[in-house]
C-alpha cells in the first residue's frame, strides 16, 4: 500500500504552485483583445434613478461601449435568480421582487451596479465612468434591521413594510407545545440579542474574464466561483439565455470563498453580455472596497430567543422570534438561511422536546447578504448556547451541568429532533468531558486569581456547537423549497500508464481537495499519491456538481469518488478474471492489487488499466475498453458534526480590553482523512468565530451609507488577536456515507462566537453584566460595566 | 489612479522648484497616504516629487542634549537606532509601534508630521517631548507646528527637513490602538523634561494637545496616582463607530497614567 492514504497528514500537493507564485487564478488569465468593465455604483442606499446620460463617458478615449439598465432589457438579460422559495405562514410566496443587473428605476444600496464602462484599458474605463452623468433624488431609506418593517421608508412597491417573508417554523401545533411548556417551567431565560452582520474577506477579490466565441455560440466565463455548474446554470438559464451545452464556466484557483462566490453576481452576467454583444473578452477585477460593498455579507439578525425549564434543569420548550436582514434584494440562497439552515438546529445537542419560532425577514438598504461559513447555524448556535448560559444563571446549576443534564445520550442515535431533522450519531458529553480536560476546567478558579491579582478579570465560557452539513439529500431540500438538486458527481479515470484523473463537481479554494481526495484514491485503489490528479472547477470537464459550500465536498463529492472508484474495482475484477483466466466471483482487490482467491496469482491495477486502453488481451464481447467510470451520489440525510469548545478570556476593567487567552476544541467530524488539513480548517473556522464574537461587524448608517468600507475600519482577527488553539477530536463515523465523514470547513466559526462570549460575560458577571452584543469591542465591555455599576 | 508626473528631486531647492513650478505639486515622502489616495482616487496631483533621493534629509545624530532626526527617516530605523533607544527609549518604541512592518520601512518622520493625522503617533512625540521641527526656511516649535486635523504650520513650499527632540530625563508612550487600523484611538505621550512635565494626547481629537492639569499634577509629584482622577472632558473629541468622546475621554485619563507609570519604569 503506497504511502498518503487515509490518516495521513500528508503536505498538500496544491502548495507548491501557490507557495511559490505558480498558481493559476482568474485575473492570471490573458486574451488578446480583451476589454475592460468598470461598475459605476451608486453612491445612495436610497435613490429615485433618474436619467443617466453616458454620452461624454461613450466620446472618452477607448471607451467601446457604456451598458446602462434599459439596455440590459433591450437585450434580453434577465434577473439574478433566487435558488430557494420560502412560504410565509399565511400560506403566500415569499416576496421575490426582481433584481436587475444593472439599477433601474431606483437603486435600493450603495454598490449597486448603475452603468457599466466597457473600454481597452481598466483606466480608460474608470476615467471614462467619471463621465457618466446620473440623476439621483435621493429617498429616505431602511436600513436598520429591527426597525426596517415597522413603516417608513419602503424599498420595493410588492413588498409592504419591506416584509420579503413571515415564516413560522415548525407549526402552530409547535407553538402550542412551547406554550404550555412556558406555562409550566419552573424557570425560565431570556436574552435580546444581535447576530450581527458581517462582512467576508477572501485573499483574492471577485474576478471574472468572459468570452465568446461567435463561430462556436459558445460562451466561457472564468470567474472566482466555488461552484461552476451552478453558476453556469443560473447565469445560463436565468440571466443570459445562454443554453449549458454553449456555456462553459471555469472557476480555477480561487483563493477563499466563505460562502461569498457562490451566488452568480451582476459582474458576470454584465461581462458575459458585453462580450456576445461586443464578440471580444471582456474582464473585471473587483477592488478591495467594491468587494467590501458587493461581495454577499452574513448573518445581521436580531433576535428574542426564551427558554423554559422544569424544576431539575431540563429544557422544556425554545422559543424564537428573529428578524433577518435580506439586504435590498434576495442574494442566490439567502431566504435559506435565516429558516431551514436556522431554526432546523434549535435542538442543538440537547433534548428540548418543544421548540418553535418565528422569521421575519426584510428588505433593507443594505447589501444583499447570502451563505457566510456557518449560514444559519452560528446564528442558532449563538442563540442556543447564550440562553444556556442564562439558564445557568437562573437555575443556579453549573453551565457544564445543565448542559450535561440536557445532551442527547449517546445510545439515543438516530435521535428525531422536533425541528424535522433526524440526527444519525453523536456521543455529546464525552466531547465535553475531553474538553473540560484538556483546558483544565478545574484550574481556572486559580487562575481567575492569578488574574485579578493583576487587575485583570478572567472568565470561562463553553459552547457545545452542533451542525448539519452535508447538503444535501436532494429529495428533502426539494420539499423545503430548494430549487435545484444537491447530489455531487465525480469521475474517477485511470490513464493506459496507471495514473488517475478525478474529476469532481466541488471545488477546492483553500480546502486542499487536490491532496485529501487523491488520498481517498491512494487509500482505495493503491495508486500512489503522486500518480493521482484532482481537477474542479469546468463545466467542460467535470461531468456535474453542485460545487463546494456547506461543508459538503468530503461526505457528498467524496463519497460520489468513493462510488465511481467502486465501479473501477467492479469493472477491474471483470478484466483481471480474463486475464488470470479466473471466475469474476473469485477475485479479490485489495491494496492496488487483483488476487484470484486463494492463489498467489495476482495482477496489479496498473496492468489492468494497461489492458482496458491496449486491449490486445481483453474480453471484448463482454465489456467495453476503458476504464474510466462515473458516479453520482446524493444523501440520504444529512451529517451532523458536533463539538464542545472552552474558552478563556482575560477582561482589562479599566479599558475593556478583551484577550482570548485559552481556547480548547474538541471536534468531531467522522472519520479524518487528512488531520493536519482538518486542523487546518478548525484553526480557520475558529479564527472567523473569534474575529466575529470581538471584532468584526458590518456599520451602516441610517441612510444605508457603509461605515465599515476598508480594513482601516472594519476588524478582522490577525495572528495576534487569536490565540494558540488547542485541538482535540472524537470520531464517531456519520453512518450515511460511505467514508463516515461529515464536514469541518464551518464549525468553528458556529460554536466559538457563543464560546467566547460566555467567558466575557462570565468575566463580567461580578459586575452585574449578564449580555453583550458582539463585536464585544473593548468600548462595548467598558459601557457595560458603567451601566451595570450605575443601575 | 490618475496619471501624474513623477519627478526626483536631488536636492531640498531642486524638490521646492519642482513642487512650485507645477500645476499642482506635492512632496512624496514615504508616500503612506498620499499613494493611496491617489489609487482610491480621492486626490489628483499633477507632479509628485520624490524627496528620496535629496542629500542632507536622513541620519539620526544625538549630542548637545537633543536627538535630531532627518526627515526622511524611516520609522524603521528611529525604532532600530540604538541612540534613539539610548537617549529616549520612549521615542525608538513609538517609532516601532507605528504601522506595521511595511509602513514602518516605507514611512518617514517628516511626511508623518506633514501629514498630521489625527490618529498619528508622532505628533504625540513632538509636543510631548517640546521637539523642534525645522524646515527648509525655519526653525518651528513643536507647540506651534500641529493647527489642526491634517494642518501644520507649513507653508506652501515649506518642507520638513528634519526633527531635534530634546532628551528627557524620563518619558512613555502608551497606546490605545483602533484594533482595524491600529492607528492610535488614544495615545498619551508623557514626559518629564527641563521645562517641566508634558503630557501630550494623539488620537482622541481633532489634533495633538497636551493637558495642563495632568502637567500641573505630575510637576508636583510625577506619578501615576497624580494622573489618575483627573477626567478631561469630551467635549471636543473624536466620536466614530470605533470609539465615543466618552470613552475617549476616559482612555485618555488611563493612558497617561499607565504612561508615566511606564516613565517611572
Amino acid at each position: 500500500m503506497p504511502e498518503g492514504g487515509i490518516g495521513a497528514s500528508v503536505k498538500r500537493k496544491e502548495d507548491f504552485r501557490f507557495l511559490t507564485g505558480r498558481g493559476s487564478y482568474t485575473d492570471d488569465e490573458v486574451r488578446a483583445g480583451q476589454l475592460y468593465a468598470h461598475m459605476l455604483r451608486s453612491p445612495h442606499g436610497h435613490a429615485e434613478l433618474g436619467s443617466v446620460d453616458t454620452s461624454k463617458a461613450e466620446a472618452a478615449p477607448g471607451v467601446v461601449c457604456v451598458l446602462t439598465g434599459p439596455d440590459a432589457d433591450a437585450d434580453g438579460i434577465g434577473g439574478l435568480p433566487c435558488g430557494w422559495g420560502i412560504t410565509s405562514k399565511d400560506g403566500t410566496p415569499m416576496v421575490e421582487p426582481k433584481w436587475p443587473v444593472i439599477g433601474q428605476g431606483k437603486v435600493r444600496y450603495v454598490g449597486e451596479i448603475v452603468a457599466a464602462v466597457i473600454a481597452e484599458s481598466a483606466e480608460q474605463a474608470a476615467d471614462a465612468a467619471e463621465l457618466v452623468e446620473i440623476d439621483y433624488r435621493p429617498l429616505d431609506a431602511a436600513a436598520v434591521t429591527e426597525t426596517a418593517h415597522t413603516g417608513g421608508a419602503q424599498i420595493h412597491d410588492e413588498a409592504p413594510d419591506n416584509i420579503c417573508f413571515d415564516w413560522d417554523f415548525p407549526g402552530p401545533e409547535a407553538a402550542e407545545a412551547v406554550d404550555a411548556a412556558f406555562a409550566a417551567a419552573a424557570h425560565t431565560a431570556r436574552l435580546e440579542l444581535v447576530n450581527q452582520r458581517i462582512i467576508p474577506h477572501s485573499m483574492e477579490p471577485r474576478a471574472a474574464l468572459a468570452e465568446y466565441d461567435k463561430g462556436e455560440e459558445k460562451l466561457t466565463l472564468h470567474c472566482t466561483a466555488q461552484a461552476a455548474h451552478a453558476m453556469r446554470l443560473l447565469l445560463g438559464a436565468f440571466v443570459l439565455n445562454q443554453p449549458e451545452h454553449k456555456f462553459r464556466v471555469v472557476a480555477p484557483d480561487v483563493g477563499g470563498g466563505f460562502g461569498s462566490k457562490v451566488a452568480p453576481y451582476a459582474e458576470y452576467a454584465i461581462i458575459c453580455w458585453a462580450s456576445r454583444k461586443l464578440e471580444r473578452p471582456v474582464r473585471w477585477l473587483g477592488d478591495r472596497a467594491e468587494c467590501f460593498v458587493t461581495d454577499a455579507h452574513g448573518r445581521d439578525h436580531v433576535t428574542e430567543v426564551e427558554l423554559a425549564l422544569d424544576a431539575d434543569g431540563k429544557f422544556t420548550g425554545l422559543r424564537v422570534n428573529t428578524v433577518a436582514n435580506m439586504g435590498a434584494y434576495l442574494s442566490a440562497f439567502a431566504p435559506l438561511i435565516p429558516t431551514f439552515l436556522y431554526a432546523t438546529l434549535f435542538a442543538g445537542q440537547y433534548t428540548t422536546p418543544a421548540i418553535c419560532c418565528n422569521v421575519k425577514a426584510v428588505f433593507t438598504n443594505t447589501s444583499p447578504v447570502d451563505a457566510l461559513r456557518g449560514a444559519g447555524r452560528p446564528e442558532a448556535t449563538y442563540l442556543l448556547e447564550r440562553v444556556i448560559d442564562e439558564a445557568a444563571q437562573a437555575t443556579g446549576i453549573d453551565p457544564v451541568e445543565i448542559r450535561k443534564r440536557n445532551f442527547i445520550a449517546a445510545d439515543a442515535f438516530p435521535y428525531q429532533t422536533p425541528v424535522a431533522l433526524l440526527y444519525d450519531s453523536g456521543a455529546y458529553e464525552r466531547a465535553l468531558d475531553i474538553a473540560l480536560e484538556k483546558a483544565d476546567w478545574n484550574g481556572f478558579a486559580a487562575r481567575r486569581s492569578a488574574s485579578e491579582a493583576e487587575g485583570r478579570l478572567r472568565g470561562i465560557g463553553i459552547a457545545a456547537p452542533i451542525e448539519a452539513t452535508g447538503a444535501a439529500p436532494s429529495a428533502i431540500a426539494g420539499q423545503l423549497g430548494a430549487r435545484a438538486g444537491l447530489y455531487e458527481s465525480a469521475q474517477v479515470r485511470f490513464n493506459a500508464t496507471g495514473t488517475v484523473t478525478v474529476f469532481a463537481g466541488t471545488h477546492n479554494h483553500g480546502q486542499g481537495h487536490e491532496t485529501t481526495f487523491a488520498q481517498l484514491v491512494t487509500d482505495k485503489l493503491g495508486v500512489p499519491l503522486e500518480n493521482v490528479e484532482v481537477v474542479e472547477g469546468d463545466t467542460d470537464r467535470a461531468v456535474m456538481g453542485m460545487g463546494t459550500y456547506g461543508s459538503r465536498s468530503l461526505s457528498v463529492g467524496g463519497s460520489a469518488i468513493d462510488r465511481a472508484m467502486d465501479k473501477i474495482i467492479d469493472k477491474g475484477k471483470k478484466i483481471a478474471a480474463h486475464l488470470l483466466e479466473a471466475s469474476v466471483d473469485d477475485i479479490e482487490f485489495d491494496s492496488g492489487t487483483f488476487t484470484v482467491s486463494g492463489t498467489d496469482r495476482t495482477i496489479s491495477i496498473g496492468e489492468v488499466a494497461f489492458a482496458a486502453y491496449v486491449p490486445h488481451n481483453y474480453p471484448l464481447e463482454e465489456l467495453e475498453p476503458g476504464l474510466d467510470e462515473q458516479a453520482f451520489f446524493d444523501p440520504v440525510n444529512f451529517n451532523f458534526p458536533f463539538a464542545s469548545y472552552v474558552c478563556e478570556v482575560e477582561v482589562d476593567p479599566e479599558t475593556g480590553s478583551v484577550s482570548v487567552e485559552r481556547f480548547t476544541a474538541v471536534d468531531d467530524v467522522g472519520n479524518i482523512v487528512n488531520p493536519m488539513i482538518v486542523e487546518g480548517q478548525v484553526h480557520g473556522g475558529l479564527a472567523h468565530g473569534i474575529g466575529q464574537a470581538l471584532m468584526e461587524g458590518a456599520v451602516f448608517d441610517e441612510n444605508g451609507q457603509p461605515l465599515t468600507g476598508s480594513l482601516m475600519d472594519y476588524t478582522l482577527p490577525r495572528a495576534d488577536t487569536v490565540p494558540s488553539f488547542d485541538l482535540g477530536h472524537t470520531v464517531t463515523p456519520c453512518p450515511m456515507n460511505p467514508l463516515g465523514a461529515k464536514g469541518v470547513g464551518e464549525i468553528g466559526a458556529i460554536g466559538a462566537p457563543p464560546a467566547v462570549v460566555n467567558a466575557v460575560v462570565d468575566a463580567l458577571r461580578s459586575h452585574g453584566v449578564n449580555h453583550i452584543d458582539m463585536p464585544v469591542t473593548s468600548e462595548s465591555v467598558w459601557q457595560a460595566i458603567q451601566s451595570a455599576t450605575a443601575s | 489612479m490618475y496619471d501624474f508626473n513623477y519627478r526626483k528631486a536631488s536636492s531640498v531647492e531642486d524638490a521646492v522648484g519642482a513642487v512650485a513650478g507645477a500645476e499642482d505639486g506635492r512632496f512624496l515622502a514615504g508616500g503612506m497616504t498620499i499613494i493611496p489616495t491617489i489609487k482610491q482616487r480621492l486626490a489628483k496631483p499633477s507632479d509628485l516629487v520624490d524627496l528620496a533621493g535629496v542629500d542632507g534629509l536622513t541620519g539620526i545624530s544625538v549630542s548637545g542634549g537633543a536627538v535630531d532626526i532627518g526627515g526622511m527617516c524611516r520609522h524603521a530605523e528611529v525604532n532600530a537606532s540604538g541612540e534613539v533607544a539610548a537617549a529616549i527609549p520612549a521615542l525608538a518604541r513609538l517609532a516601532g509601534g507605528i504601522g506595521d512592518p511595511q509602513v514602518r520601512n516605507r514611512g518617514t518622520i517628516g511626511g508623518s508630521i506633514a501629514n498630521n493625522d489625527p490618529a498619528a503617533d508622532y505628533p504625540a512625540a513632538v509636543v510631548g517631548l517640546g521637539a523642534t521641527v525645522r524646515t527648509n526656511r525655519r526653525e518651528i516649535a513643536g507647540d506651534d507646528f500641529f493647527t489642526g486635523m491634517f494642518e501644520t504650520a507649513l507653508e506652501p513650499g515649506e518642507l520638513v527637513t528634519g526633527v531635534s527632540f530634546p532628551v528627557p530625563s524620563k518619558a512613555a508612550y502608551m497606546k490605545f490602538p483602533n484594533p482595524a487600523s491600529r492607528y492610535a484611538i488614544v495615545g498619551v505621550f508623557v514626559a518629564a523634561t527641563s521645562g517641566g512635565p508634558r503630557v501630550a494626547v494623539t488620537g482622541a481629537g481633532p489634533c495633538v494637545f497636551r493637558v495642563a492639569a495632568m502637567e500641573q499634577a505630575l510637576a508636583g509629584n510625577f506619578a501615576p496616582e497624580s494622573v489618575a482622577d483627573i477626567k478631561i472632558g469630551d467635549d471636543d473629541l473624536n466620536s466614530d463607530i470605533h470609539a465615543s468622546a466618552e470613552y475617549r475621554a476616559h482612555l485618555v485619563t488611563v493612558m497617561a497614567k499607565r504612561a508615566v507609570a511606564q516613565a517611572n519604569g
